[in-house]
Parts: structure tokens; sequence; C-alpha cells
């Protein structure tokens, strides 16, 4: 259970770590930048368990980890978006961030609206309603399954990939 | 059989590979630079294998050179011992990581290239698929040679005609964005063909490529004829192109009826026809980025600055793409010609393009640039405001002071 931040459309690399602040791999510094210009209560508000809600495009630009690794550090336990940009989906997916489809949430929900994301089964519980997110593709399961990319080659090799 | 994605998974893979397929395949190369490195290596450390090719690995110092911080040194630092611990052969610090993979002949035709930055597209002008992911997927890759694509579907951008005056590959490439919006191209590919691309050089199709991202796309793809064979100097293009492809898209765009575009904040796709912002006063313009930093970019803008003088109200910087780019416009007499025009001349890298270092925009300023990147925050201040444009617009701009268009100046 926790607190949705809602941002809009095509939500930036660039608004979720501007270049300035990623000049480290250093993860509590990350999770303090998140969202700083965008959003600057964010880092001072935002609790362990909290969901981001976004529009279209989620992530799109520059291919930086920074931006999932700096929202995973900020405590957020998934992102919902009626849709995402592919590197940024790859690389949340790729370091165990949950990020989920979802496209009829974004209507739905108010900023700091009470949400509950299941991440495994893709239920959402938000506004008084409930909402199912689009399953992901199969790799990304696979991933998600394993905990990160890491985890998976190092344990199946790219058999693990290949077999799906 | 297929489009050039398809045809080029299916030589490498030797069997037949198909848009939806999920493919583990080898790679010719890794990418990364000073800012996705240091998490790549982290990755690869976590592999807890050795490095799978250190001539196959390039890392690059541009997106921060020289460091400004303490902070950027540190990386720097960090990259060059994990480079000098296991051998990498190709480190580089002179300019752009995409312009130095194809002036490096890197990329080639048919060939697989990543690189953990998004413009990693730009290669594809070469008729070679190249794709920008992540730092953890690249750090995999230093550890096994290999990643996993699903194979993607292609739209197919016909340009017909021929580009009119004062209208170039930017120009096309914004149109098109305006026409398919920000993520257009998400998950698939794109192939940007017609007789107005054929007769385009490689420095102008490397934009096409190169601005394919931003409107989502995994790869932007030109099939390499003879004008890529000229400039890579060897006889080896190989017959690679699309053999009966079928397209989840087609679009077909004239040249001749383009004007000069301009993407106008807050995003990429919010794209005018010139006119529409015309005579908007500017605080800075940045000429340069792996959009527009290249030799012929450089030529052009030089053209319009020739005995004239920027605006004294708008800082005018120009960045070649690459040192071999700098030294020949040296030699050309284009940086003589900035610096008289008073423009500042940096040092080859990504310069203000993400207002990491120099060029930072204060709130409430705005800037024309020849990047391909428009968000907020993008190059300072997040209320900073920041059009997209081609070189001539920005050199017809930097005279005016405001925002110009180069067909009117004489
Ligand atoms: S020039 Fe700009 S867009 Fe290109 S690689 Fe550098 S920072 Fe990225």
């Amino acid at each position: 259970m926790g607190r949705a931040f809602k941002l809009g459309d095509g939500v930036s690399t660039d608004a979720i770590i501007p270049g300035r602040y990623n000049v480290t791999t250093d993860l509590s510094a990350l999770g303090k930048a998140c969202l700083i210009e965008a959003r600057p209560d964010f880092a001072a508000t935002v609790r362990s368990g909290d969901v981001i809600v976004a529009g279209r495009n989620f992530g799109c630009g520059s291919s930086r980890e920074h931006a999932p690794l700096a929202i995973q550090a900020s405590g957020v336990k998934a992102v919902v978006a009626s849709s995402f940009a592919r590197i940024f989906y790859r690389n949340a997916v790729n370091i165990g961030l949950p990020v989920i489809q979802c496209d009829a949430l974004f209507e739905a929900v108010e900023d700091g609206d009470t949400i509950d994301v299941d991440v495994r089964t893709g239920n959402i519980s938000a506004a008084g309603r409930t909402f199912q997110a689009e399953p992901p593709a199969a790799v990304a399961l696979k991933i998600m399954q394993a905990g990160t990319l890491v985890d998976l080659i190092k344990t199946g090799g790219w058999a693990a990939i290949e077999e799906v | 059989m297929g489009t050039l994605t398809e045809e080029i998974f299916s030589r490498r893979l030797g069997r037949r590979v198909r848009a939806g397929d999920t493919i583990v395949a080898p790679v010719d190369y890794a990418m990364s630079h000073d800012v996705t490195t240091p998490l790549a290596i982290e990755a690869f450390r976590k592999m807890e294998m050795p490095l799978w090719d250190p001539e196959r690995v390039v890392l690059v110092f541009d997106h921060i050179l020289p460091a400004n911080t303490v902070a950027a040194a540190g990386l720097h630092k960090l990259i060059r011992e994990f480079a000098e611990e296991h051998g990498v052969v190709h480190l580089f610090q002179e300019g752009i990581c995409h312009l130095l993979m194809v002036e490096k002949g890197f990329a080639r035709p048919g060939g697989i290239i990543v690189g953990a930055d998004s413009h990693s597209t730009t290669y594809g002008a070469l008729g070679c698929f190249a794709a920008g992911m992540g730092s953890t997927d690249i750090g995999v890759v230093f550890a096994t040679g290999r990643t996993w694509f699903r194979v993607p579907q292609t739209i197919r951008i016909e340009l017909h005609g021929s580009l009119p005056e004062g209208v170039y590959p930017k120009d096309l490439a914004l149109r098109v964005i305006k026409r398919l919006g920000a993520e257009g191209a998400n998950y698939l590919a794109v192939e940007w063909g017609g007789e107005a691309v054929a007769a385009m050089t490689i420095d102008q199709r490397l934009t096409l490529a190169n601005l394919t991202v931003d409107f989502g796309g995994k790869a932007g793809l030109c099939e390499p004829d003879e004008v890529t064979r000229d400039y890579l100097g060897e006889a080896e293009v190989s017959d690679l192109q699309p053999r009966d492809p079928e397209y989840l898209q087609r679009v077909e765009l004239d040249a001749a009826e383009v004007e000069p575009q301009i993407a106008c904040p807050p995003a990429i796709d919010n794209v005018k026809d010139l006119s529409a912002v015309e005579g908007l006063q500017l605080d800075e313009v940045f000429i340069g980025s792996c959009a527009n930093g290249r030799l012929e970019d450089l030529a052009i803008v030089a053209r319009y600055f020739e005995g004239r003088q920027v605006h004294p109200r708008t800082r005018t910087m120009v960045v070649p793409g690459s040192k071999k780019i700098y030294m020949e416009a040296l030699k050309a007499g284009y940086i003589e010609s900035f610096m008289r025009a008073g423009a500042i001349v940096m040092n080859a890298g990504c310069g203000p393009c993400l207002g990491r270092q120099h060029g930072v925009l204060a709130p409430g300023e705005r800037a024309l640039s020849t990047s391909n990147r428009n968000y907020p925050g993008r190059m300072g201040s997040a209320n900073a405001e920041i059009y997209l444009a081609s070189p001539a617009v920005a050199a017809a701009s930097a005279l005016a002071g405001a925002i110009a268009d180069p067909r009117r100046v004489i």
C-alpha cells in the first residue's frame, strides 16, 4: 500500500535525473536527485512502497540507467505507465525495478491516491477500483523472475533467453 | 529475405529470422561512454567473468570532457583503471562516441553494434544494425559478447524528390517526427529510403539515423550503396538490401515540399514550420552534437558566418563533433570564420548538448540547438526553452540573435 505520484506524458530521463546529477554510481545520491526539477517535492516526501503513475512514453530520451536506479533507490515500489520508452523499460527490467503497463490507470488515478500494486500478478487497486496490467513479454518475465539480467545470465546463461 | 533488419540478423545467425522472433546474437562492438561505463563496469563485475574481447569494447570520454568536477574526474579515473586492468584497446577522448564509431571504421554494413547511449542508432546510416541500451545490458555484453533482441518490425520512410535550398536532412527528420510523434517508432526499426536518401552524403544520412531514436526507433537504417562504398573506401559493401520486405507502415514524404522545421519546447515532436516562431530572441545558439556536429554541418555554418558577426545578445558556441572534424575544419578555414564572427569554439565532444559542463542555461533563457533533445532541463534550468533546428537555421539565428530563416540571409 502506498501513494500515487502522478506524472504526465513523455516524462524523459532528463526529467527523472538531469545530466548534472548522474555523475555518480552512488544509489542514495541518485535517489535524492530523482525528479529533482520536474517534481522538487518528490525525494523529500516519497515513502517506501509509493508508486509512480504516468502517461505515455515514460522514460523517453537518454539511455542513462541512472534513471530507473534513481527511482528504485527513492523507495518507489513500481512504475505504472500507459506506455514506456523501449530503453527505459529494458533498463528497469534489467535492474529489477517493476515496470507495469496499464493504459486505464492514468485517467482514473489522482496524485496522492492510495494505490496497491501486486507486481507479480499485475493487479492494481486504486481509487476504489481494480485494474489489470498488461502481461510483460516473455523475456521481461524471465528476467523479472530471476531478479535482474545479471542474475538470469549468470545462472542460466543465454540459453535462459534462447528458450523463451 | 525481409527487411534490412531481418536480413542482417538472418545472415548473422545463418537462419531465417523474422520480426517478432526473440534471438540471442553476437555483436561486433559494444560501446559505452564516460557517463554510462561506470554502471556497465558494475554489471560486468557482478558477472564474474573475463572481458569477452578487449578489442571489441569501445570506451569514449565525450560527455564530460575534460572533467569539470571532482566527481566527473573520479568516473574517468575508474574507467581508465578498468581499461588498463582488462587491456581495452579502444579508449578515446577525441570526440562524440557516435562519430568515432563511424570514423574509426567500427560501423560496417551488415554489422551489429550495441552502445550504452540512445543515439547508437546513428551507425544505421551505413547499413549496420545498431541499437542503444543501458549499462547493465552493455556490461553483460562485456562479459559474453552477446545480447538478446526481439527482432523489430520496420517502418519504411520514403523520402521523395530533392531538398530545396535552405532545407536539410534535419528538417526532413523533424517533419517525420512531427507526423509520427515522439513514440511513433517505439520498439520498431526504421528504414530511410527513397531518392532523397539515395542522393544524400553519409554525413547527411547519419543525421537521419541519429534522430531515429528521438521518435522511439530501435534502429534507423539506410541501404548501403555506392555512396557508402566510396565513404568506407573499400569494396566491402555487401549486397545488403531489403528483399521482399513486409513493412508495418510506410511513410511517404516529398522533400521538395518541406520548409525549414523547428522542434519547439517542451518535446521533440512539437515541430513547427520555422516561420511560426521566427523572430523569437535567443540567449544561446549551440552548433554541434551527434545529430549535426559533422564537417558538412560546420561548412554550412561557416558559409553563413563568413564576413559577418554573430549577434552580441546571443552566446554562440560551436563544438566540432570530433578531433578529426575539428582539424579538417581548421584546414578549411571554418574555425577561423567562427571565431572571427564572434562564436566560441570548444573542444570536440558533446559540449552543451546535455547541460553538464558548459553552455548551461539559466531559468527563463532561450536556446537554439542543432542537437536532438529539447526536454525541459536538458541543457540547464528546467525553466529554460530549447529549440532544435538545422545548422543553417542555427547559423542564421546566431547572426540575427533571434530565430531566423536561413533562406533570407543573402
Ligand atoms: S551529443 Fe548529445 S545526444 Fe549526442 S551523444 Fe552527446 S549528449 Fe548524447
